[in-house]
């Protein structure tokens, strides 16, 4: 095998690596020294100092600079002749067209979100080149092969869709810590700092009266003669005091809940101290916003201290102090960002203080920082190993070693007396709508549901569409490009906000929608029922999606788990205002073998299974493929593989918890 | 006598001076108290006279007094008995630096892991590729120190698989392998001391090794590793020892940390138990007589000790200068065989032809073995997570990444539950 790194198929290949983070960084030295010649990588981020404890190619002078350049010129000091081409670029830019992927032997993902990686897989289903996909998360890790016609593709199994909580839990119940930090993050930093215009439910649920919405706004506006203590008192007494009251005021809510206490600034911190809380001088400087710091203002060190409701509201008041003073340009268009310091001050203090009020445990920085920032844990030696299993596949795939691709999984724990689990590759799905074409069927509410909701929470939300196109029957209802003109975006925009019923040519009940993609090449249609009513809790998009292979919230359980690592972790947030570090969450992978295996179980329980030993490899070539005989000397742990995998999948939840 | 106790979920200590009234029954005395508490924690307790003082320990070190009593004392007393373990605390703590950089990986083993992690100190020896991709994951991971010992000239075959070395000529010349190595190390987290030692291997003393933590040992003949583990072994303090070798797409990791105690996690949220393994020498895990093992034992493991007879017998690995040595190989294998009243299609012919042609590493097992390798010497020092006992093999053939447990002590238990049968003390602290 070592020979292999002068082999032709290797040399003479042309790969194409997407992500250059994590997984990425092990993956192109790995690449280089099994003897790949002609590398290109893509990758749209720049360098963090929480990247360098694994993405050993970079260093503390890289900070701020392209992944992809850096990870190439680092791999060139120690492989100076090969050929590695980078791309500081997003996968989604329409120059990565299917055209330009067709040039590649095989494509290697090492990427850190599902919207990413469901579009690399449309990209490569449609230019007919065979995937590599990856994943990792702490001490577990995935990697398979996807080969149109051969394999499954990436969608063909159920993913499970991104946490998402019922408003009125975030406004109005919460329960969980995690329910704190969404309300802390999406509604209260977004209201303060974020774009005013936006819609938001900080207010909604909190007073009965119709009208009360407009004063509410003026509440959140700091009025021309306001000292900055006094803007601070009278926002903290309004979220944590005024809208508890109110909140309690229904009595009918709280029957079976725990009663919240309201909470007012003048019971927790005095005057004085009010007046000498933070040390600005010692916040950082103004010239670099994410310098500013509320904890060293208020000499406060150790993010992973439990602070006490006291010290909570200290950082609530000094963090906005902190905005006004030194960073009141940005008011108004923040988003959160785990990486900014006063974000991640500000939203655990919030979160602590509603927590409190709430009789939810409180928790340090450090923990609501990774709620908050959808933090994925990330280690060195998982991320190696998953790229040495990437290469093995790629190689297989290469040398068109159809019989051996496998699909392996690194466990944290040993099962089978194994920690790198080699199984078969699935089958396609026949009813998977990326690979197989099968038409969707969406219950929407035609009469009330406006196009731009169905592109949303559709087109873009679940098929996770870049440029989309919507024709009914042969007339075009929208399309996003740079080649249209003024008169279509005025149509389009207008269609954006008719209700479907009423739209040029009406969308109702038995409708069929297409839905193109034409960078992805990815043509989905969609036949579309009229309903009326949608359950709040269950249903909170106001709409639904059948046979989109996502896993189905479930319901208690899945409330445990924290936000995972791609995608929103509220209804409330639409954009991927988060971002992983470079690996994936391998959670919902594992629990994705899981949930295809029960699905797959049904025919045949015996389609799943482990591969031969390696000294049958003759007898198992001929035996395994597809149709799989239990090789192992006839024990019946393989017929648990799954079920270890779902073991495996709680124990980390509860870890994690 | 003073008292001193553990209970709780989260670690409660308390300890008292006073010995006519003992919060929990205890047996130590103060020093002892003293010297656990040292252990346990890494801060030295100074006694201020009679006093009882609570503290709650986090991940994190202290997170806060709980309270106090001291009849006798003074207040200032007790304040500067507070103060003083807070410092000597702050002192342990992980500087904001470390926590910024190790973020991702705190979130996955802890605080306290990480600590130890940053005390810790390493002897490496042969740097091949796989204990490259080994080095390179442990420096990442922020342990204490690594020290270096190779001191081969620059191959082919190092150039090949070992990403630590540059490839120009005047860059390498005149410099061992450990120096090239420890100038690349050096540079990916400058936190870790990175240092190259020059030695004979086989001269070195026992109270060299007293200095390590972990030994890792590759490429040298198996004598030598024996010697090395018997040195590690009579030494009064635990060092974990391993040693590793990569041929073709084969790769193989041995383990031992003579009796291990570490608190395994329950299963689905249930208590945490302290378990207990017993692991075998180097010299007893391979020399387990072959027709006592399961016929399912990874045939990778009698493959790699026909290649240690013939290079014990010859005085050389086998295939690094002439291919011409399968002949040779196969037919220690048939004496072997024999020897052990096994048959001989018990190690495969085509097995074996690959070990010996295909001498030198593969890069990508370099990075499964070297991955596995990392985590594991992490997890014996952390404390954290079940620790593979005591083999593990990686083969591309098959893709699977097993763990064998082998010992020439003991018979093997027969069933799959050699899992539990490894565990020889559960005390459940909950």
């Amino acid at each position: 095998m070592a020979s292999l790194q002068q082999s032709p198929a290797i040399k003479g290949a042309k790969v194409l690596m997407v992500g250059a983070g994590g997984i990425g960084c092990e993956l192109l030295k790995t690449l280089a020294l099994s003897g790949f010649e002609d590398i290109h990588i893509i990758d749209m981020d720049t360098i963090e100092v929480s990247n360098l404890n694994r993405q050993f190619l970079f260093r503390q002078k890289h900070v701020g600079q392209s992944k992809a350049k850096v990870a190439r010129d680092a791999v060139l000091r120690f492989r100076p002749h090969i050929s590695i081409s980078s791309y500081h670029a997003n996968v989604k830019d329409s120059n990565f067209n299917v055209d330009f992927f067709k040039q590649f032997n095989v494509v290697l993902n090492g990427l850190d979100n599902l919207d990413a990686r469901r579009h690399v897989n449309r990209l490569c289903l449609a230019a007919e080149v065979p995937l590599v996909e990856s994943g990792t998360t702490g001490f577990l890790g995935q990697v398979s092969v996807h080969v149109k016609g051969r394999t499954d593709c990436y969608e063909c199994n159920p993913k499970p869709s991104p946490k998402t909580y019922p408003v009125c839990t975030i406004t109005s119940t919460p329960s969980k810590f995690v329910h704190c930090i969404v309300w802390a993050k999406e509604l209260l930093f977004a209201k303060l700092f974020g774009d005013k215009n936006q819609d938001n439910d900080l207010n909604v649920r909190s007073s009965d009266s119709t009208g009360s919405s407009e004063q509410a706004e003026d509440v959140f506006e700091r009025k021309a003669n306001e000292s900055i203590e006094q803007y601070g008192r009278r926002i903290y007494d309004h979220v944590f005091g005024y809208n508890i009251e109110q909140a309690l005021s229904n009595e009918e809510t709280w029957k079976s809940r725990n009663k919240p206490r309201p909470i007012y600034s003048r019971d927790v911190i005095s005057a004085e101290l009010m007046q000498q809380n933070g040390n600005s001088d010692k916040a950082g400087s103004a010239g670099d916003p994410l310098s500013v710091s509320a904890m060293a203002s208020l000499g406060l060190k150790n993010p992973q201290d439990l602070w006490s409701l006291k010290d909570n509201s200290r950082v609530f008041f000094e963090a906005l102090k902190l905005f006004f003073g030194k960073r009141e340009k940005e008011i108004g268009s923040l988003c959160f960002d785990k990486d900014d310091p006063l974000a991640v001050e500000f939203v655990t203090a919030a979160a602590n203080i509603r927590a409190a009020s709430f009789g939810i445990p409180l928790h340090s920085l450090f923990e609501a920082k990774g709620i908050a920032g959808n933090i994925v844990h990330a280690v060195a030696t998982t991320n190696a190993i998953v790229a040495g299993l990437i290469v093995i596949e790629a190689i297989k795939v290469l040398q068109k070693d159809f019989d051996s691709y496998r699909m392996s999984y690194c466990l944290e724990h040993v099962t089978q007396k194994m920690l790198i689990m080699p199984v078969q590759p699935f089958e396609p799905n026949k009813s998977c709508c990326v690979c197989s074409e099968t038409p969707l069927t969406l219950e929407i509410d035609t009469n009330h549901s406006k196009l731009r909701d169905f592109v949303e929470k559709i087109v873009k939300a679940k098929l996770s569409m870049t440029s989309p196109l919507i024709m009914h029957g042969s007339s075009l209802l929208y399309e996003v490009g740079d080649d249209l003109d003024d008169a279509m975006i005025a149509n389009y925009s207008a269609n954006l906000e008719k209700v479907l019923s009423s739209l040029p040519s009406p969308v109702t009940s038995g409708t069929m929608l297409t839905v193109e993609d034409l960078q992805q090449e990815f043509t989905c249609n969609i036949n579309i029922k009229h309903r009326e009513e949608f359950d709040e809790e269950n249903e909170p998009d106001g709409m639904v999606l059948h046979g989109w292979t996502q896993v189905p919230t479930k319901p208690k359980d899945d409330d445990d788990k924290p936000p995972t690592g791609n995608g929103d972790s509220s209804k409330t947030s639409q954009t991927e205002t988060v971002e992983a570090e470079a690996e994936v969450v391998v959670k919902i992978n594992i629990e994705e073998i899981g949930a295809s295996g029960n699905k797959r179980k049904a025919p045949d329980s015996r389609d799943i299974s482990t591969d031969p030993p390696s000294n049958d490899v003759n007898e198992a070539t001929a035996a395994n493929h597809k149709k799989v005989h239990k090789i192992d000397d006839g024990d019946d742990e393989e017929e648990l593989v799954m079920l270890d995998h779902w073991d495996i999948d709680t124990n980390k939840k509860q870890k994690l918890r | 006598k003073p008292s001193f106790g553990l209970y709780g979920t989260r670690k409660t200590f308390l300890f008292s001076s006073d010995s006519s009234k003992p919060i929990l029954p205890c047996s130590s005395t103060l020093s002892e108290v003293g010297a656990g508490l040292q252990r346990e924690f890494g801060f030295p307790v100074v006694w201020f006279g009679r006093c009882v003082i609570q503290v709650q320990f986090t991940d994190s070190g202290i997170s806060r007094v709980l309270g106090f009593s001291s009849l006798l004392l003074n207040c200032l007393l007790i304040v500067n008995l507070v103060t003083r373990v807070r410092l000597e605390m702050e002192g342990e703590q992980l500087t904001e630096q470390e926590t910024a950089l190790y973020d991702r990986q705190i979130r996955v083993w802890g605080a306290d892991a990480q600590r130890r992690l940053s005390k810790s100190h390493i002897f490496v020896y042969g740097m091949k590729g796989t204990v490259a991709e080994f080095c390179k994951n442990i420096v990442l991971a922020g342990v204490g120190s690594v020290t270096l010992m190779d001191d081969r000239a620059v191959t082919n075959e190092a150039l090949a698989s070992n990403f630590l070395i540059p490839p120009e000529e005047k860059v390498y010349s005149g410099k061992t392998l450990a120096e090239l190595c420890c100038d690349s190390l050096k540079e990916f987290n400058p936190m870790v001391h990175v240092s190259v030692e020059k030695a004979e291997l086989v001269t070195l003393g026992q109270q060299f090794f007293e200095k390590f933590d972990v030994v890792v040992i590759s490429s040298c003949p198996p004598a030598t590793k024996i010697l090395i583990n018997e040195k590690c072994r009579k030494l009064s303090k635990r060092v974990a020892f391993y040693t590793v070798e990569c041929r073709d797409s084969c790769g193989e990791i041995f383990v031992d940390l003579q009796n291990y105690k570490y608190m395994k996690k329950g299963k689905a949220d249930g208590p945490a138990s302290e378990c207990e393994l017993r692991y075998s020498s180097f010299q007893e895990a391979t020399s387990a007589p072959w027709g006592r093992l399961q016929r399912r034992t990874s045939k990778l493991y009698f493959a790699m000790r026909v290649i240690e007879s013939f290079e014990e017998a010859n005085g050389r690995n086998p295939g690094v200068f002439s291919v011409e040595d399968v002949p040779a190989v196969l037919q220690l294998k048939r004496k072997l065989c024999e020897a052990q009243s096994v048959s001989e299609s018990f190690v495969p012919d085509t097995l074996l032809e690959r070990l010996v042609i295909g001498s030198i590493e593969f890069p990508p097992v370099c990075a499964i073995i070297g991955g596995i390798l990392g985590q594991e010497v992490i997890k014996a020092i952390s404390g954290k997570g079940d620790p593979v006992k005591n083999f593990f093999y990686f083969d591309v053939v098959d893709g699977k990444g097993v763990i064998e447990d082998i010992s020439s002590r003991a018979p093997e238990a027969d069933s799959a539950s050699s899992k539990s049968a490894n565990i020889i003390t559960q005390v459940v602290l909950e």
